[in-house]
């Protein structure tokens, strides 16, 4: 009875995936209950979720044919209904076919796989550069080309407002303007971090030592969250990625706010050193 | 006086009282200390497990004071499920205790270096739990760094004794292997009875001969990786340190070369076992015999080139990681040739469906579903959104908590009465398997959403809308745990009811040379070479 449920729910699964609308998908955050990918804010997300469809699609097919052969095998060749077994152990035929066919079906999961990787590393000219350092527990982010650099630190669960999330919430987050080629270099300060953000599409290690990078495009302005994706430590899981997607004139006004209170933070610095 | 020189000859015959277990060279006696073993392993390794999902029924921090010794246990839980459950029950247990039956051979071909072999993996056992209680992280004590235990996190952010402990841990364990893997390999080639050509031999003597490879090969690598894991942290050497001259990238390819082929150490027996349970409960031989023979060479020698899937986030380049995608899909033609052909010997057959096979062919159907998820994450395109997330857990229960746990307790009852000379309770072996099938499925099913909804991995605490899916895995869990206290209650009760077995339970299926021998076996057994046909 239980295999059957198996069966339901693995359909279920299938169909989930493939209607995954806002009703089911988080919107630059998981939503209670959630079952697919958040909703795709970058066109590498669109293609990373249609391609997760595709391939979902053929190994649900694949789980239920050998469920349907199983099941079947039960009821027809159970001791009862065919006491007297046969001694059939080979079929030329059969065991071509059962290699053959799944190189086809891999072939037919490997071209658009191996499109979808390229199209992740076909860096496009940068809008905007930002570096995020891992570190723990927290990230500092760099806007190398405006001057501007801050640590962006989780607010803990007293200090949230009313509608920001908990675990996901960054006392100053990344901004960037919507609609244009963000690179995003990552690196670590000490142990290995990881820089995620599932409603772009994008995760790569923070490594000591190296600088990996990054790209997205978001095409809709608005929240989205990430969390820190290699063991680091002690606050592993608190350690959040928080990026505001906004238009471009609030991002100029945003950039500016944040260049004034860096030079006003480093003339400070400077008079205090002086003295 | 008759009676006390015969008494005296039999005592001569086999060592007696704690020497014969300590100085045992006994391929059943080993055998036997390492099911036990290994059932000690899993109970505290599946208590770890229970700590974890009741820490991660509800959102916030419920249990643990202190986030990183949530990943002491999640560390735990990893090598001790892997090292000191899984490959102790397959090769340790089931391998020493068949693989000489089953090639009419009276014992191993080292009996002393198969005590060692054993107590080894005691000694490593113990100082892995020691280091639960030595100082690890600043202000933690037990290693937390995951089983993968990645450098830097575990030279300079693990500054504690806890995690030298654990690398001489895996020192001891891997040696243990080595040795049991000379032993193995061995034996098979040298000491099967005249007639038992490779091609005849049964297919769990094949699947352990293919693993003896594996453990032979990529355990070298990794105790040279945790050799240079010490160095760097004890002796001043920078091997993964970047500010020397050193590269973190290099602890993963290293460990992750010995990581793959593991994992097919921990499933390559359990195939072994199904393919002689099908057999077996079909009535009939296994379908393409040299098929799924060679399928589990080809497993075993393509599971040594395709390491990297683990490190598509890492920094690698993307002609590399393209190169592994490719390399790690073909695996999935020769498993899937498995597949299929125990499917094939079924059909035609005629099944019963007593405890072991009800457990093979979960397995089947289980091992499927993690196969196909396994396919989904070779693709490093769509791995971009899967690493490090729970769809990544699932995967890897999917295939161990479930093939790997499943093929164990299905060679436990298999060959059950063979060993103990008692029949087990059908009825209790039954209920056992039923809440495990529920259990885990209900425990791991879930984290493939949580998963895709983005949960990552080893995280003590979580955002509030994964809730839902976490408290249905962790409702699964506790009913696996009870399937567990029925598999232990189980034991106690076919000890105590001592319904004698025959020395062939299983029928006209049953054809490999074990079930010629009486249950339980003589302490020798083939001082007389069988002739096979």
């Amino acid at each position: 009875m239980a295999m059957f449920d198996r069966k339901l729910m693995l359909m279920g699964a299938g169909a989930m995936v493939l209607a995954s609308g806002p009703a089911l998908a988080g919107e630059g955050q998981p939503s209670p209950w959630q079952m697919g990918f958040q909703t795709a804010a970058t066109p590498i997300m669109e293609q990373i979720t249609s391609f997760h469809t595709f391939v979902t699609i053929i190994i649900v097919l694949i789980a239920l044919f050998v469920l349907g052969l199983l099941v079947y095998v039960m009821l027809r060749f159970n001791e009862k209904r065919n006491p007297q077994s046969s001694r059939t152990t080979h079929n030329t035929a059969l065991e071509i076919a059962w290699t053959v066919i799944p190189v086809l079906i891999l072939v037919a999961i490997a071209i658009p796989s191996f499109r979808l990787l390229f199209a992740q590393y076909d860096f496009p000219k940068a809008d905007l550069t930002i570096t995020a350092t891992g570190s723990q527990w927290y990230w500092t982010y760099e806007y190398p080309d405006q001057g501007i650099t801050f640590d962006s630190i989780i607010v803990p669960e007293a200090e949230l407002k009313p509608g920001q999330p908990r675990l996901l919430t960054v006392d100053h987050e990344v901004v960037v303007p919507v609609n244009k080629n963000v690179i995003v270099q990552v690196k670590a300060s000490d142990v290995i971090h990881d820089w995620a953000v599932p409603s772009f599409g994008i995760k790569l290690d923070a490594v000591p030592g190296r600088l990996q990078k990054t790209w997205f495009r978001a095409e809709r302005t608005g929240w989205f969250y990430g969390q820190c994706s290699e063991l680091c430590g002690r606050n592993h899981a608190f350690m959040p990625i928080a990026i505001h997607v906004v238009s471009d004139e609030e991002f100029a006004d945003w950039l500016a706010k944040a260049k004034a209170s860096a030079s006003r933070d480093g003339a400070s610095k400077l008079a205090a050193a002086q003295d | 006086m008759a009676d006390r020189a015969h008494a005296e000859a039999a005592h001569e015959d086999h060592p007696y009282g704690w020497r014969r277990w300590l100085f045992s060279t006994n391929h059943k006696d080993i055998g036997t200390m390492y099911l036990i073993f290994a059932m000690m392993g899993g109970i505290v390794g599946g208590l770890l497990s229970m700590g974890m999902r009741l820490e991660l029924m509800q959102p916030g921090m419920q249990i643990f004071g202190n986030p990183e010794v949530f990943n002491v246990f999640t560390t735990a839980h990893g090598l001790i499920m892997v090292f000191f459950m899984v490959m102790p029950s397959t090769m340790g247990g089931f391998g020493n205790w068949m693989v000489p039956l089953m090639i009419g051979a009276p014992d191993m071909a080292f009996p002393r270096m198969n005590n060692i072999s054993f107590w080894l993996i005691v000694a490593a056992f113990t100082l892995l739990v020691t280091s639960l209680f030595m100082p690890g992280p600043p202000g933690t004590n037990g290693v937390a760094g995951g089983w993968t235990i990645y450098a830097p996190l575990s030279t300079s952010g693990t500054p504690g004794p806890a995690m030298d402990f654990a690398i001489l841990a895996l020192h001891l364990a891997g040696a243990s292997s080595i040795l049991g893997a000379i032993n193995f390999i061995t034996t098979i080639f040298n000491m099967r009875a005249p007639g038992m050509t490779l091609h005849k031999m049964p297919l769990f003597v094949w699947s352990v001969l293919v693993t003896a490879f594996l453990l032979l090969l990529s355990l070298p690598v990794l105790a040279g990786a945790i050799t240079m894991l010490l160095t760097d942290r004890n002796f001043g050497t920078a091997f993964f340190d970047a500010a020397h001259g050193g590269d973190p990238l290099l602890w993963q390819h290293l460990f992750w070369f010995f990581g793959h082929p593991e994992v097919y150490i921990l499933i390559v027996p359990g195939f072994g076992i199904v393919s002689q349970i099908v057999s077996t409960f079909s009535k009939k031989p296994i379908f393409g015999y040299l098929g799924m023979a060679y399928a589990m060479v080809a497993i075993g020698a393509i599971g040594f080139v395709v390491w990297a899937h683990h490190m598509y986030a890492a920094g690698i380049n993307v002609n590399t990681q393209a190169y592994f995608v490719f390399a790690t899909m073909v695996i999935a033609v020769p498993t899937g040739i498995k597949i299929f052909s125990w499917i094939a010997t079924m059909w035609g057959g005629s099944l019963s469906f007593r405890a072991p096979m009800l457990w093979a062919l979960g397995f089947i159907f289980l091992f499927t579903v993690g196969g196909v998820t396994g396919v989904v994450l070779s693709n490093a395109g769509v791995d971009r959104s899967m690493h490090d997330t729970y769809y990544v857990v699932a995967h890897f229960h999917y295939t161990m908590s479930i093939g790997a746990v499943f093929s164990i307790f299905g060679a436990w009852y298999y060959w059950f009465p063979k060993m103990w000379g008692y029949m087990y309770n059908e009825a209790l072996a039954k209920l056992h398997f039923w809440l495990m099938f529920i259990g885990a499925n209900l425990t791991f099913f879930p984290q493939h959403f949580l998963g895709l909804a983005g949960m990552p991995r080893r995280y003590a605490d979580y955002p509030d809308a994964f809730a839902g899916w976490n408290m249905v895995s962790s409702i699964g869990s506790f009913i696996s745990f009870a399937g567990l206290l029925v598999f232990l209650f189980g034991i106690l009760y076919a000890f105590s009811r001592k319904v004698h077995a025959p020395a062939n339970p299983w029928g006209v299926g049953a054809t490999t040379l074990e079930w010629t021998l009486p249950s339980p076996p003589p302490f020798h057994t083939f001082e007389t070479l069988p002739r096979v046909k």
